[in-house]
């Protein structure tokens, strides 16, 4: 269908962009005017082609689509790029929040400009590529590589604490990637070849599932994050420049739930059946423990991140119940979440751009200054709450409902999470927004800029599109999720009937 | 017609709140950070003249407004037109809708609007559904919400941010109506969240006070416990019948009989279990004993709010919510009985706070919460048609009464508290003729609306077969008396006696025509509504004709009803009196007895004033270790377990190592060769076993 290679284009445009950036010589305020405009400029055309993949896409067909194939390493390592229902929703969602990061850091951002916008670029690049690579070495090398610039951009341009935040950020993950590179040699060694649609296709033997499946699982519980792997996502956003912190929570967090649909689901049914009480435990625990805690947090970047470990919990839960709502509520709360956690950063970068704290006690009675952030604060809230009408709600409900059908009592604790989200946000709002103008450092606080308007009034706008009407990505990945459930189900109940025969 | 009902207050509430907005920003430039983060101290004087209203303080007692001398926002007018002539096109509708679903018996149906959560089985629309359930609903909250709109353009005239209040009183009309025309249990879940951060949002309305912003989370928090309960009852109906539609479900439900649900290792019966999780919901929303905390303190909302969310409407929404799931409840008749016994024990619990409350609008919202009760008993006694009768003329008087109090709040200048009360009916007899006939119409007073529907359930309990059937009709007769008792209290000691506050006695005045007219709709309504509709709700034929479908009753319990024996038919009137002449003696022939018999009984008085001490329970056993929890899980947890043994047990080791591996670097070149010599012997090593292999 397509005649030239647009998921390529797509992938690397970002990549273009920031050899651009590098050519534009000089550190003077016309460089650095020019590296912003060459940045935004870039991803609005990336966004702007990726869209083209949305008009294109045909989502009754299961099959990978505007597959790109051509030989690369060696026998079996190829150049394999591709997506279907379920990656097209990230690659949207990358290419779509990159131009809203471009713009937070317009002025917030002064320090090696230019290199900061090429860390960005590059990352979205190895995030885009992230989403559509069909090839586990590819794959890994795109996934690993979002690293590097990430842990730049924490270290380089993050506040007082960067370096423990970005060491301890690093430390975390690296551990996931070495066991997950072993995992990847032995699918190698047991099918001969590194192409994950041939490999889907590939029973693996079952010993060797359990065995990938946890080596895979350090990778992606890591990147969730999953209780008791999440401590190094606080600090790592606590630290990082307000981009830094929407692209980390709105996109990367979502690289772990992808693996887990892409090769955990599909690869290993065996072992993902047999591990899922340990998945349902470990988010049921995620989601009451991360949100007792954001109950106490002081730093408003720390709450919203704790947060965010809650809502992941629900992610995890709905993909492992393996039923349909479940994990096409799973794609869902990923994708809202993107846009929830993400325009929420960007809510605390407002102020955070105004008094330079970030701490909550020093906020309180914004709303007599600041009523249109005070409207816009408050969708995101409600949205982070989960209320109905908002694109929050959808998520959650649906992996909730799709994982009663599994397990009762994970849906029962996890559903204690409905009650302490409401809690801890509402605080929250009311600390920070609410209550009488009293503090000096805030009397002549302004609200929103155009700019910052600019930003998150589309957020705002898709927060309650996809809460009314969540349909196109629901259908845009149903029929991806029905297989994979499908395919999941028949192999589960495959061995059952056939323990039962012995 | 149905659409436009729904609708026409969403749009209003989108003007009326982009005027707020557009408004407020006006006032408040946005302005960018660069420039202005320098010179904060500069224009902090001068700008500061809108904020400073923090000197509130929170007692209970508080005052109901607050005095700013800032002008009303720009568009103020516009906005009250639109939301209001709106709500009163919307009200007209929704009776020409009853007179045709509930009368002529046309136009039930549903109406599709949307697709809105479709996943394999989960089929959700945003659809409106027109019965005469819905329908008698639809009456309810769109003539009690127009009025209260009319009534804010009055009592509000004070308050500079008036639009922003029109587009909250509109857009919770809308959630409202939402709620009750949904067809599936997904869209009824979208109104009732939607209703509740309406609350939140009018609740916190004054969000420079803090007691107004804890008491709006307060409300927030413990609905969403209720909706923790609604929210797996929906889960386990759609694990039962693949369908959240309603419909669907009705029709499927009898073949639940039987089945078993696993939950949490008790194998529960499936249909009582789904009733009771929804039922919890529906204590939630409608205040009920266990979760009714949230209600009193929902007065620090505006009068207006507290008249049209926390009277008349939204916390009927549980009792409408049980009515919709009548067929769901009727086959689960041991969850009828957990609704009955909740519903009595509410209904006796706040009217004994009710006896000692001293804030105008607190006493109101204890009688509010027994009222509530009363609802569910009849729910219990699957006696639906009677429990919306009662919910149907509840909405006329207590509105009138929270109105009237408003009436008096304003004619006192914002005082609430009625020790400081006293011979207002020479000064406001208008507002005293309304509050009288409210009282009237709630203590059941023969001819009133609360006479019909209050007995209705008192005779519902009594001919009941639930096994608290006895429990539910001694305590609703014994909460009649106790109803009557402090509402005549609250008549004596505002409008009777000699005035307590002189220089707010002098000073009140008759509230403007704005305000009078809605009293006067709804005086009109608590007079009528009972005797007019009694043979729709309470006669079976009647019941039969005019809900039709939209129902399942028990079926016999009406004609049970009308064979109660005669004597006991009199007993809620006997008590009624016996209330009144009690207050009587109390509070107008011998007011020093009341004092005494507090003073006799310290310990009763102690435990009434402070509300059965339900806030300090639940302050201990759940608001404090859960924030304990929360710190001890941060600071231990993560802090000391995860990260300690994690990522900085991991560098401090690794340091360790590397102080040793520094030591290698012994600088002696020998050292360093003999190294290299290994590394390359041990490739050379692999090399070979590698190529034997190929």
């Amino acid at each position: 269908m397509t005649t030239w290679p647009i998921l390529s284009v797509v992938t690397f445009l970002p990549i273009v962009g920031a050899l651009l950036i590098y050519l534009v010589r000089g550190d003077d305020e016309a460089a650095k005017r020019n590296a912003r405009w060459i940045a935004l400029w870039t991803t609005l055309i990336t966004f702007a082609v990726s869209v083209i993949l949305v008009l294109r896409f045909d989502p009754n067909q299961t099959d990978f689509q505007f597959v790109e194939k051509s030989n690369w390493l060696a026998a079996g390592i190829s150049y394999h790029m591709g997506v279907d229902g379920i990656s097209l929703p990230f690659v949207i969602l990358t290419t779509a929040l990159m131009p809203f990061c471009i713009m937070a850091s317009w002025k917030s951002v002064t320090n090696r400009l230019r290199e900061y916008m090429m860390a960005f670029l590059i990352l979205e690049t190895l995030m885009v590529g992230t989403f559509s690579a069909l090839d586990l070495v590819l794959f890994y090398l795109f996934f690993e590589g979002g690293l590097i610039p990430m842990f730049l951009i924490i270290g380089v341009w993050g506040g007082p604490r960067r370096v423990y935040a970005s060491f301890k950020f690093f430390l975390y993950t690296l551990l996931g990637s070495v066991l997950m590179l072993l995992a990847i040699m032995a699918l190698y060694w047991n099918g001969g070849t590194t192409d994950i649609p041939a490999l889907m296709h590939t029973a693996v033997p079952r010993s060797l599932q359990t065995w990938a499946w946890l080596a895979f699982f350090a990778s992606f519980a890591v990147k969730m994050p999953m209780w008791p792997v999440h401590t190094w996502l606080p600090d790592a956003h606590v630290e990082a420049p307000t981009a830094g912190s929407v692209i980390l929570a709105a996109i990367m967090l979502k690289m772990g739930g992808y693996g887990f649909l892409r090769f955990s689901l599909p690869m290993f049914p065996l072992a993902s059946h047999d591990f899922a009480p340990l998945i349902f435990t470990l988010s049921a625990i995620a989601i009451i423990y991360t949100s007792l805690v954001a109950l106490m947090q002081e730093d408003i970047k720390k709450l919203i991140a704790y947060s965010s470990v809650a809502h992941m919990g629900f992610v995890t839960m709905g993909i492992f119940a393996g039923t349909m709502q479940g994990v096409a509520g799973g794609v869902f709360q990923m994708i809202s979440h993107g846009i929830v956690s993400g325009a929420l950063f960007l809510c605390v970068g407002v102020v955070y751009d105004r008094i330079h704290t970030r701490e909550i006690a020093a906020y309180g009675g914004l709303v007599n200054r600041m009523p249109i952030y005070a409207v816009v604060f408050m969708v995101f809230t409600m949205a982070n709450v989960g209320l109905p009408g908002t694109s929050g709600f959808v998520g959650e409900f649906m992996t909730l409902l799709g994982t009663f059908k599994v397990s009762i009592t994970t849906t029962f604790f996890a559903t204690f999470g409905v009650i302490l989200s409401a809690g801890y946000a509402l605080w929250l709002y009311r600390k920070v927004v609410f209550g009488a103008l009293t503090k000096p450092s805030l009397a002549s606080i302004k609200d929103l800029t155009f700019r910052e308007g600019l930003i998150l009034f589309p957020l705002v706008a898709l927060t309650i599109l996809f809460g009314v009407y969540p349909k196109p990505i629901l259908d845009m990945s149903a029929a991806s999720v029905q297989q994979l459930v499908t395919n999941y189900n028949t192999a589960v109940t495959a061995v059952k009937a056939a323990a039962l025969l012995q | 017609m149905i659409q436009a009902i729904v609708f026409l207050p969403l749009l209003g509430a989108i003007l009326a709140g982009l005027i707020a907005l557009l408004g407020a920003h006006a006032r408040h430039p946005s302005g960018d950070e660069v420039e202005h983060h320098h010179d904060d101290h500069a224009h902090g004087a001068a700008d500061a003249h809108a904020h400073a209203h923090d000197d509130h303080g929170h007692d209970d007692h508080g005052h109901d407004d607050h005095h700013v001398a800032e002008p009303p926002a720009a568009g103020t007018w516009a906005a009250q037109a639109i939301t209001t002539a709106l709500l009163f096109v919307s009200a007209a509708l929704s009776w020409a809708t009853l007179i045709s679903v509930g009368f002529m018996h046309q136009e039930a149906g549903v109406k599709e609007l949307l697709p809105w959560i479709n996943s394999g089985e989960l089929q959700v629309s945003w659809a409106l559904r027109v019965d005469t359930l819905t329908a008698v609903m639809l009456v309810v909250v769109t003539s009690v919400s127009s009025l209260v709109h009319l009534y804010s353009i009055g009592y509000m005239d004070e308050d500079p941010n008036r639009p922003r209040f029109f587009a909250y009183l509109s857009l919770f009309t809308f959630a409202m109506l939402m709620l009750v025309t949904a067809n599936n249990l997904v869209q009824l879940f979208f109104g009732w969240e939607g209703v509740g951060l309406a609350s939140y949002l009018l609740i916190g309305f004054w969000f420079q006070k803090p007691s107004a912003n804890a008491a709006a989370i307060k409300a927030f928090v413990v609905n969403r416990v209720g909706d923790f309960g609604f929210a797996l009852g929906i889960f386990a109906i759609f694990l039962l019948a693949k369908s959240t539609d309603f419909e669907t479900i009705f029709h499927a439900a009898p073949s639940f009989a039987g089945k078993t649900i696993n939950f949490l290792g008790w194998q529960a019966d499936a249909l009582t279990l789904t009733c009771l999780l929804l039922f919890m919901g529906a204590m939630g929303k409608s205040a009920q004993f266990l979760l009714h905390t949230w209600l009193p303190d929902a007065m620090e909302g505006p009068t207006p709010v507290s008249a049209l969310i926390h009277a008349a409407t939204m916390v009927t929404a549980g009792v409408f919510m049980v009515a919709r799931l009548s067929p769901l409840f009727e086959l689960a008749p041991n969850a009828q009985a957990v609704v009955m016994f909740f519903g009595a024990t509410t209904a006796f619990f706040a009217a004994t706070v009710g006896l000692v409350q001293n804030d105008i609008k607190r006493i109101v919202a204890y009688s509010t919460c027994s009222q509530l009760g009363y609802m569910f008993v009849a729910m219990g006694a699957g006696a639906y048609s009677v429990g919306m009768f009662h919910l149907f003329t509840h909405a006329f008087f207590k509105a009138l009464l929270f109105l009237g109090s408003g009436s008096v709040i304003y004619a006192m200048h914002h005082e609430q508290d009625i020790r400081n009360m006293g011979g207002l009916w020479r000064k406001i007899p208008f507002t005293f003729a309304m509050m009288t006939v409210g009282t009237l119409a709630l203590t059941g007073f023969p001819f009133f609306a609360g006479f019909y529907s209050k007995d209705a359930i008192i005779e519902s309990a009594y001919a009941s077969h639930n096994p608290f059937a006895n429990y539910a009709y001694f305590l609703t007769i014994v909460a009649a008396g106790l109803t009557s008792f402090y509402s005549w209290r609250l008549i004596w000691k505002t409008f009777w006696g000699a005035p307590h506050d002189q220089h707010h006695y002098e000073a009140a005045h008759e509230s403007p025509i704005w305000m009078r007219i809605p009293l006067a709709v709804l005086a009109i309504g608590a007079f009528l509504a009972g005797m007019i509709f009694q043979g729709y709700f309470v006669h079976p034929h009647g019941v039969e004709s005019f809900f039709g479908e939209s129902l399942k009753m028990n079926p016999h319990i009406l004609e049970d009803m009308e064979h109660m024996p005669r004597t006991l038919g009199w007993l809620p009137l006997i008590m009624m009196l016996v209330g009144l002449g009690v207050s009587w003696l109390f509070y107008m022939s011998r007011p020093d007895l009341p004092e005494e018999l507090a003073a006799q009984q310290p310990l009763l008085y102690r435990f009434l004033l402070n509300k059965w001490y339900f806030d300090e329970l639940y302050d201990i056993i759940f608001v404090r270790p859960a924030k304990w929890l929360g710190r001890f899980l941060w600071k231990k947890g993560d802090g000391f377990v995860i990260d300690g043994f994690g990522p900085d047990g991991v560098s401090a080791r690794v340091l360790d190592i590397t102080r040793n591996v520094v030591k290698i670097q012994t600088g002696y070149l020998y050292h360093y060769a003999f190294a290299m010599l290994i590394g390359v012997a041990g490739l050379i090593t692999w090399f070979m076993f590698m190529g034997g292999q190929q």
